[in-house]
């Protein structure tokens, strides 16, 4: 092997742990140093945020039943995941999500509302990526880790500081952008941060169908570094993806972090986890539960009591109030909808087929 | 090294080499991204002497993966870059189908405006240069099918130097196919020439006047299609030659101009036949024209097979003869399946 291959290999950060299922936060070590800063009151403002997105959560799947929407794909369990590495972000970074980051919309200012008109099957997508510097939810699987990657490229060509983060599950990982994206990444030490929220399950399939070895273990053989991180720990998610935003901007290039969590929903509310779910898993995963446990440290502070607790839950109520009306009062399109957009310049067949649409629905007035 | 000006001889590899340069001097979004683009100029050495000039972060040498070229293309057009993407051959374009067509193709439509996409990725393409196997596909229709995308084709130096500017500045997605064969063919190319009011990349265009019979063509067929009309000459037939050069859309105008006149349509292309170019441009032009046909149209394509080795690719390709063979069906003249009442 030629010598200039031979780079230091960046290692493995075990599990990291701040708060634990008991609410007891750790307060040593150099994870816990990156959010010193996070004391009750920010504790709370977190809390809050992940009361809110459980609260969506649950709206949307009422909606759902009650025919509002096609379908929604509910994060319950991974509210720490989403709203720790979210709350980690500057605002000029950019986020490269899947479809379940609704925590991550939430953080980045999407109005509740616009995270379900792709579910109500209104338009493709709800918000414009620029204002919200988020990219709106990718279906494809793992296609957003090579977007985040070439956003990376770009921002390093251009100097800036930005830098890009992408969400993706653990079925992701076994796709090819995924691995083509840490190759690129690695390549050009771009400035990307590769999240991964291992919530155990790709629909049926249980994590060990897609690794046989932890999926953190991955980074080392792409040429990151990797850090493992309990998921369902809000902080300890914060920390690290402090500490790997930092590496990016210091132009050390891209970390690749597994978030240990659990979906304890179905996959959408099409899914139907009894049939593949031991559930056993459940009742573990309920005792690790992200809100919980900062619920138990934050009393424990003294910085939840009844009037604290009441102002969250009112506000949670109040955003999902919002996003029930928003729902409800949300405008189909136009028929010829259709070809808008297809095309950013002039294109004679969109032109030719809308015009024979409206020739054809002309036949009905 | 500056960009020439004045009018050059250049061969088609050149000229496209030149149209990249203009670009990246007129725009510092425009990127550069493949397979050995960089230091070694590309393998056909269509992007020699960029990195040179650039940087090896504007002409980037990428990983061995098409489908990262393309992905991360889209994450660069999000940031506000133009890149141009080189698949290093028509067939190692499908690692990459789906970035093009789930993602590329898809994005502006998707966000409903609010991002585009203008990549170029530009494709050596097809057959007739006695390759290995991957390397002669001609995959065109796939993307022509394909909504979102505009593709186009290139067959002479002049061409190629307008039209890949003209890909490179359109806010769309462009396809842009390079036929193998003709890289090294020179031409006459007006360094200097401003960009039409229309689009030379939206318009097929007629290279050679006729009135028996109209051949369309496009990429390495397109000089084969004028060997033809100029040996049609000889028995007393005139063959109208049009270069289609873009495929989607395709200007039907232009086409369905010439058939009113000729009355009968010839469509070759090197791609195989079922759900081909030459499928979509025969069954347009007979729903606009059908009262001008004198002959039913015809197609002269490759067969639906996968492309053959080397030494059969003779077979497999449409040449002169069995253009004006084609020719003979649309006249009614004694053809090679006359028997077939065809």
């Amino acid at each position: 092997m030629k010598a200039e291959l031979l780079e230091a290999i960046p290692g493995i950060t075990p599990y990291v742990s701040l708060i634990d299922a008991d609410g007891h936060r750790d307060s040593t070590g150099a994870f816990a140093e990156l959010v010193a800063d996070i004391g009750p009151a920010e504790l709370l403002g977190l809390y809050r945020d992940m009361v809110i997105i459980r609260r969506i959560d649950t709206e949307a799947t009422a909606l759902q039943r009650q025919g509002e929407l096609g379908l929604w794909p509910p994060l319950l369990g991974q509210e720490a995941a989403q709203i720790g590495s979210a709350r980690a972000l500057a605002a000029d970074d950019f986020v490269f999500s899947s479809y379940r980051e609704n925590g991550v919309a939430w953080v980045r200012g999407v109005p509740p509302t616009d995270l379900l008109v792709t579910w109500r099957g209104v338009a493709q997508s709800g918000w414009d990526p620029f204002i919200h510097r988020m990219a709106t939810p990718q279906v494809i699987i793992g296609a957003q880790a090579l977007h985040a990657t070439g956003y990376a490229l770009g921002m390093q060509l251009k100097q800036s500081d930005s830098v890009a983060i992408t969400y993706f599950g653990d079925g992701a990982t076994s796709e090819g952008d995924v691995s083509e994206a840490l190759v690129f990444a690695a390549s050009y030490a771009a400035p990307v941060v590769f999240f991964c929220q291992n919530n155990h399950w790709a629909i049926s399939e249980p994590v060990r169908v897609q690794s046989r070895t932890a999926l953190v273990d991955r980074a080392v053989g792409f040429g990151m570094p990797g850090i493992q991180v309990d998921g369902n720990d809000v902080l300890a998610v914060m920390a690290v993806t402090r500490s790997a935003l930092d590496r990016a901007r210091r132009g050390e290039g891209p970390t690749f972090i597994e978030a240990v969590t659990y979906r304890m929903g179905p996959h959408t509310t099409a899914d139907d986890p009894t049939r593949y779910r031991p559930p056993a898993d459940l009742a573990e995963w309920a005792a690790k539960d992200p809100l919980a446990r900062v619920a138990a440290y934050l009393r424990g502070a003294g910085a939840l009591d009844a009037a604290a607790e009441a102002e969250v839950t009112a506000a949670a109520d109040a955003v999902a109030a919002e996003l029930r009306a928003g729902c409800l009062a949300m405008p189909d399109l136009p028929p010829d909808a259709l070809f808008d957009h297809v095309y950013a310049e002039p294109h004679p067949r969109i032109d030719e087929q809308r015009a024979a649409q409206q020739a054809y629905l002309r036949m009905f007035q | 090294m500056s960009t020439a000006t004045g009018t050059a001889t250049l061969t088609m590899a050149g000229a496209i080499n030149a149209g990249l340069r203009r670009a990246m001097e007129d725009d510092d979004r425009v990127v550069v991204m493949g397979e050995d683009v960089g230091k070694l100029g590309g393998v056909y050495r269509v992007t020699q002497g960029l990195q040179e000039t650039f940087g090896d972060r504007r002409v980037m040498d990428t990983p061995l993966a098409e489908s990262g070229i393309l992905g991360t293309a889209v994450g660069l057009a999000f940031a506000g870059y133009r890149p141009v993407c080189e698949i290093q051959f028509d067939g190692f374009i499908y690692p990459a189908f789906d970035q093009i067509v789930s993602q590329v193709a898809r994005m502006h439509s998707r966000t409903r405006g609010a991002v585009k996409m203008p990549l170029t990725i530009r494709v050596p393409w097809a057959g007739g240069i006695g390759a290995a196997e991957h390397h002669s596909d001609s995959p065109e229709a796939l993307f022509t099918h394909t909504s979102g995308l505009r593709v186009v084709s290139v067959s002479d130096p002049p061409d190629a130097y307008a039209v890949i500017r003209e890909a490179i500045a359109s806010d769309d997605p462009v396809l842009y196919f390079e036929p193998k064969r003709r890289y090294h063919v020179k031409g006459e190319v007006d360094l200097d020439a401003a960009p039409g009011a229309v689009r030379a990349m939206d318009r097929a265009r007629v290279v050679a006047p006729g009135n028996d019979v109209t051949v369309v063509a496009y990429g390495g067929l397109v000089q084969t299609a004028l060997a033809a009309a100029t040996a049609a000459q000889s028995e007393g037939i005139s063959i109208e030659v049009i270069d289609l050069r873009s495929l989607s859309p395709i200007d039907f105008d232009t086409v369905v101009a010439s058939v009113e006149r000729t009355g009968r349509l010839v469509v070759v292309h090197e791609a195989s036949q079922t759900g081909g170019l030459a499928a979509e441009l025969c069954t347009a032009v007979t729903e606009r024209c059908f009262y001008s046909l004198e002959h039913a149209p015809v197609r002269v394509t490759g067969y639906d097979i996968p492309f053959p080795p080397a030494k059969l690719e003779k077979f497999h390709l449409p040449d002169m003869d069995r253009i004006l063979d084609g020719v003979d069906r649309a006249l009614d003249r004694p053809n090679s399946l006359q028997d077939r009442g065809w």
